[in-house]
């Protein structure tokens, strides 16, 4: 059946919103397939505003990927606006694909990745717009299968009654997968309608389908069990992994918005996973093992994709960047490609050591030399072993150090409030911290023209780490902290006016940890909170947390005993069934050791301590050396 | 390195792409000229930029345009036809390169001295715009009210419109809407200070007759240029450029794009 382009009645709209050009598609690298000639249809969603959504790896990866598959088409969709929302409302306008402008409703898929859970509210607005009940129960053969992927759907429950599906891990493979399930099913006339559909995927293993689980609880609130709710379902649904990154080389073809976005720049992904063991680092947890592209892959991908896009910045992505085997190399071999281009490296998630200023350097060779970022994230040496993030207070002076001499002005240090087990010393200590850089840095370079900012986040617990079971603090505590803090650095007169601090206030933490470590029960409040009006709640302007905890009050869910509460050992957490593959038994030792300062080592360069992804996942480390050098481009 | 050469450009912008910003368009513009290889000059200091300068007031976001104006400066010598060629080849379809041609010297702002707009109002009533036309051409002064980065501004409309009148024509043809009846105005506004656009002059035609179209109008800028004082209209603004250096549109374009400009 032909789809037509909601365009026209779109257009009569944008002269009345913001920054229309954000609907209007047609970015450079944006592909347009008939409708007719593919037989499996993707809306692929970044639920939130254009200008975030559209620089998304793993989006524009996926609609790549699925483009290139023969009868399949991909198309994206983001959040809109209030203003556009409202004009849609009246005029009766459904959620659009910014690429053909087609109805969302009419795809086969409505996939939605979610790197964050202050998108859930997002996808409510979307669904309703698209005319898709909000609830999977409600939906009808006509609606497409609502698929959640990205990190926050490693724990789906608290939209499990939103969604038909949700998939873990690297999306590349699976979703070529979820494709051909759906090619055959349908091709076979659609036998048994969507409950076999969602059936044969589930059945794989490799699809979590929540209403084909049901969850019992214990009269005081804990859950007492998880489990299949029909045969055939698997127990646990394991998370996938893309061995060879090298076979995998996208984006190929980065999409060029014309809208203004928050990031400029091609972005390579130089490796996934990272085991430096970061207790608090839901990333670093369940993307495990380590693997790496090639430096050859590396260097082909940016000059493809420099070529492609017109772009004159790269980005070096991955958890923690100068940790690749052939960092050095690389940044050398494209530091000379790139001479005098006028096309500027970045090299963001670094870890702290002198290394990384040889490696900055190497990257500013071609541009400016402003500032440097690290991420020391504990203020007390203690702290630090809290959370295995192993920097040494003389490792971070002796890096600014090196840094304030060789030109750079400027240094940004990340931290984190509210870790386990912190005390006001712990907090106060990053003024210490940042007074001593400050003092090294004029002593470096004789000259009081140095500074430090201190960036600082609440931490919020999350699903898949040691910190799984902590209590998280509350807003209160956090913003204490956060004042003491800021008053020390106020009160100092030596160094106080060196030193800048960013930080936001604790409320918005408590949302995120209600939403993080949630279970089937939150999605009534998030369901609550978007029908009061609730929208883009990663934006300051957006987010109410009062609207949050009225919504929680109405649903009768206690967001402290979600959030501030910490959990025993053998209590079933929510997302027990959903497998990352880290050993249940090594995350409860590795949050016991958190609370002893006992530290981990990276499993990279020392011997395996048993997480149990590598087992579990039939994977393995994959790092360098390959030994090779990036050749210069030459003119052809 | 040293600047060689200076090329003038008129592009377009049209259909959908009539949503871009100013901001939006130098972005693209300066990835085009990346992806085109074109050997644009930087500017010295911290942090370098293309020496690319937008002449005039651009079109609004919103308003489509087929003469908008701007200068490269580039620092090897290039043929003004295929650097069209090339530069039409890498800006999405809807910006659009025109014409490319040497500058010969002289100030391409001081040229543009005024625009021709057409606006396109679906549903509006052409009995009612006429009567609007009529009174505001009659009127001595037209004071409107517009809000901009300064705050509300009331500045008058009437004395910057040279020419104003109901064009022949029944159908919106800009971007992909439907045909429908629709009122055609066309105009001839001088650049001033403030800048009267041709929502000014709509909000003029409301204040003078109560005329107000039911939807928001198509506009497109049609040109702008030295004001002929013989036709009325914008005279070409690379007129005098062309009687110097004869370069631009004529001869053939080469066999590739890009590589060697």
């Amino acid at each position: 059946m032909p789809v037509e382009s909601l365009f026209p009645r779109l257009e009569a709209l944008l002269p009345r919103v913001q920054k229309p050009i954000q609907y209007v598609g047609g970015e450079l690298n944006s592909t347009v397939k008939s409708w007719d000639e593919t037989t499996v249809r993707w809306a692929l969603m970044y639920p939130d505003a254009y200008e975030v959504g559209l620089p998304n790896q793993g989006v524009q990866i996926l609609y790549e990927i699925l483009n290139e598959m023969p009868e399949t088409l991909a198309e994206r969709t983001y959040a809109v606006w209030p203003d556009l929302e409202a004009l849609m409302r009246t005029e009766g306008v459904p959620q659009f694909t910014v690429d053909a402008h087609r109805p969302v409703r009419a795809f086969d898929v409505f996939g939605l990745s979610f790197s964050t859970e202050l998108g859930y509210t997002n996808m409510l607005t979307a669904l309703d717009l698209a005319g898709i009940p909000l609830r999977a129960a409600d939906r009808g053969e006509d609606d497409p299968i609502v698929l959640a992927g990205g990190h926050a759907a490693f724990n789906p429950e608290p939209i499990a009654d939103f969604l038909d599906a949700a998939v873990l891990g690297d999306g590349e493979q699976i979703a070529i997968a979820i494709t051909e399930v759906i090619r055959e099913w349908k091709a076979e006339g659609s036998p048994g309608g969507r409950d076999e559909l969602l059936m044969r995927l589930a059945e794989s293993g490799g699809v979590y389908v929540p209403r084909f689980y049901d969850v019992d609880y214990h009269a005081d609130g804990r859950i007492q069990r998880v489990a299949p709710n029909r045969s055939g379902v698997p127990w646990r649904v394991h998370k996938h992994t893309v061995m060879d990154l090298d076979e995998w080389p996208y984006p190929k073809k980065p999409l060029v918005p014309l809208a203004e976005t928050v990031h400029e720049r091609f972005s390579v992904e130089i490796f996934r996973g990272c085991t430096r063991g970061c207790r608090f680092c839901q990333a670093g947890m369940i993307t495990r093992p380590v693997r790496e592209r090639s430096i050859t892959t590396i260097g082909d991908m940016v000059d493809a994709g420099v070529k492609a896009s017109g772009f004159n910045e790269v980005g070096l992505l991955s958890l923690s960047s100068a940790d690749h085997s052939e960092i050095g190399d690389i940044a050398k071999g494209l530091a000379d490609r790139y001479e005098g281009t006028n096309t500027s490296l970045s090299l963001p998630s670094t870890r702290v050591d002198a290394f990384n200023i040889d490696l900055a350097n190497e990257f500013s060779r071609n541009g400016r030399r402003s500032g440097l970022t690290f991420a020391p994230e504990g203020g007390s040496e203690r702290m630090r072993k809290v959370i295995n993030k192993m920097v040494t207070e003389e490792d971070l002076i002796r890096t600014v150090s090196t840094a304030y001499s060789q030109g750079w002005r400027q240094v940004k240090l990340y931290f984190m409030c509210g870790l386990p087990t912190e005390e006001d010393a712990d907090v106060l200590g990053i003024a210490d911290l940042a007074r001593k850089v400050i003092k090294a840095g004029r002593e470096a370079t004789g000259s009081r023209d140095v500074r430090c900012t201190v960036s600082i986040g609440g931490f919020v617990p999350k699903p898949h780490t040691p910190f799984q079971w902590a209590a998280q603090a509350s807003h209160e505590v956090v913003d204490h902290r956060l004042r003491a803090l800021k008053d020390a650095l106020r009160g100092d007169k030596e160094y106080g006016r060196a030193i800048g601090m960013r930080y936001h206030d604790g409320k918005p933490s408590i949302v995120e940890g209600l939403l993080s470590r949630g279970d089937r029960r939150v999605g009534e409040v998030i369901r609550a909170v978007w029908e009061d009006g609730g929208r883009f709640d990663g934006w300051s302007e957006h987010f109410s947390y009062q609207r949050w905890m009225d919504a929680a009050a109405k649903a009768g869910v206690d967001v402290d005993w979600y959030t501030t509460r910490e959990r025993e050992e053998n209590e079933v957490l929510p997302w027990d069934h959903l497998d990352a593959g880290l050993d249940r038994e090594w995350l409860w030792q590795d949050w016991q050791d958190a609370v002893s300062d006992v530290e981990v080592e990276d499993c990279r360069w020392t011997p395996c301590y048993d997480c149990g992804v590598c087992p579990t996942m039939g994977t393995e480390i994959q790092i360098g050396p390959t030994g090779k050098k990036l050749l210069p481009l030459t003119v052809v | 390195m040293p600047v060689v050469q200076r090329l003038r450009v008129r592009y377009a912008k049209r259909g959908r792409l009539r949503f871009t910003s100013h901001r939006d368009i130098s972005r693209a513009v300066e990835r085009a000229v990346r992806r085109a290889d074109v050997p644009v000059a930087f500017s010295a200091g911290f942090s370098p930029h293309p020496r690319i300068s937008y002449v005039g007031a651009a079109a609004p976001t919103g308003v489509a345009s087929e003469a908008e104006y701007l200068e490269i400066s580039v620092t090897r010598r290039c043929d003004p036809d295929r650097l069209r060629a090339a530069l039409d080849t890498s800006l999405p379809p809807g910006l659009d390169v025109l014409t490319v041609i040497e500058a010969a010297g002289g100030n391409l702002a001081d040229r543009l001295e005024c625009s021709a707009w057409e606006l396109r109002l679906p549903q509006a009533d052409s009995a009612l715009a006429e009567a609007a036309v009529e009174g505001f051409n009659a009127a001595e002064r037209v004071e409107v009210e517009r809000l901009t980065k300064k705050g509300l501004r009331r500045f008058d409309a009437r004395e910057a419109v040279l020419s104003l009148e109901v064009a022949e024509g029944t159908e919106t043809t800009a971007g992909q809407g439907s045909s429908q009846p629709c009122v055609i105005l066309r105009m001839v506004v001088r650049h001033a200070t403030p800048a009267v656009r041709p929502d000014d002059v709509l909000t003029g035609l409301r204040l003078v007759a109560g005329f107000a179209p039911p939807v928001p109008p198509e506009v497109t800028r049609l040109a702008q240029g030295p004001l002929d004082v013989g036709t009325g209209e914008p005279a070409d603004p690379f007129g005098p450029d062309r009687d110097i250096t004869r370069g631009g549109e004529a001869e053939p374009v080469g066999g590739h794009v890009g590589g060697d400009l």
